[in-house]
């Protein structure tokens, strides 16, 4: 069962103010760049506009490793599950920001045969940076936003709990998939199978 | 005039001080994993706990074979490193009236041995720059 730590649950305020000042400050960046967004990403993590400054240290070397991911370009169908299965193997507590008007909700693409529609359809968002490309302060601005939101949050086990209720744990596939059941044989068609 | 404290440490034990150590480490890992009992979130779903695959199921096996002759790297590894551990408390003894001959001889015929093996990886042209 989801659960959030003993201290976490019933903290009083002062320690969850720390706490929160603790995760907010020390977030640990997955990129995941797509397509156009991730050049500007990229920018946004040199010299000129360096968010290494707010705290957030790029390119983690894995999901497991990670508690932001910043979804930047054009989620297509193909690397939508993808997406959710990296999504899913990030450790709590995590957080999303879409980056870019294509994972905003399709951007340019609204109406493409291929193109996830927003990755908002895929995993929970917590910031949205719009533009085509924003520009780096903007991402600055939305990590700045997200700072603000992990400091008014407070965790607890029933919201832990409520997150993953019901089947939000898995994608449509794991749901789906046990359900199939392999077609029994006839007896003719054992005999040709031996 | 007293000389308190500064005398009492130097007449402390050095396992005494080993021990110490020891114990600061494990407090130092036991506070680190407590904290992180009482206040990490956890939430193991089935997804969350499959093998990472850069986002896609993962297939085969995870065991993977890699080439014997890197051996050579635990080879030399043993030569230098490993030997280096016996020099050290060595240089704490040779002085000595009563161990500092023996321990000459003792440490010359492990040298020697080491010696041997560092000898054959010269001839195998091991230590040349790759």
């Amino acid at each position: 069962m989801p659960s959030v730590g003993l201290v976490n649950d019933d903290a009083p305020r002062p320690i969850k103010i720390v706490l929160n000042w603790g995760r907010r400050y020390s977030l640990w960046v997955f990129n995941f760049g797509l397509a156009c967004c991730a050049i500007e990403f990229i920018a946004a993590s040199m010299a000129r506009h360096d968010f290494i400054r707010l705290g957030v240290i790029p390119f983690a070397p894995g999901p497991r490793q990670a508690d932001l991911m910043v979804v930047s370009g054009t989620v297509s169908d193909k690397m939508a599950a993808a997406i959710r299965r990296l999504y899913d193997q990030m450790p709590e507590p995590k957080y999303v920001i879409s980056f870019g008007s294509c994972a905003n909700s399709g951007g340019p693409y609204w109406d493409s045969y291929c193109v996830t529609k927003g990755v908002d359809q895929l995993i929970p968002v917590d910031v949205y940076v719009p533009g085509c490309p924003p520009r780096p302060e903007a991402l600055l601005q939305g990590i700045i936003r997200l700072q603000e939101k992990i400091a008014s949050e407070s965790l607890s086990t029933k919201a832990i709990r409520a997150k993953y209720a019901g089947s939000r744990h898995a994608a449509a596939g794991e749901v789906t998939r046990p359900l199939l059941t392999k077609p029994q044989l006839t007896a003719s068609q054992a005999g040709d199978q031996s | 005039m007293r000389r308190g404290p500064l005398v009492r440490l130097s007449r402390v034990s050095p396992y005494l001080t080993v021990g110490g150590v020891v114990l600061a480490g494990v407090i130092l890992f036991v506070a680190a994993m407590g904290v992180r009992l009482i206040l990490a979130p956890r939430a193991p779903t089935a997804a969350k706990l499959t093998t990472y695959e850069c986002g896609v199921d993962p297939v085969g096996e995870g065991w993977a074979q890699t080439n014997v002759r890197y051996f050579l790297y635990a080879f030399l590894y043993v030569v230098f490193a490993v030997d280096a551990v016996y020099l050290f408390p060595w240089a704490t003894v040779i002085r000595s009236s009563e161990l500092g001959l023996a321990s000459l001889v003792e440490m010359g015929i492990f040298l020697g041995v080491v010696l041997v093996g560092l000898a054959h990886a010269a001839r195998r042209g091991l230590l040349r720059w790759v």
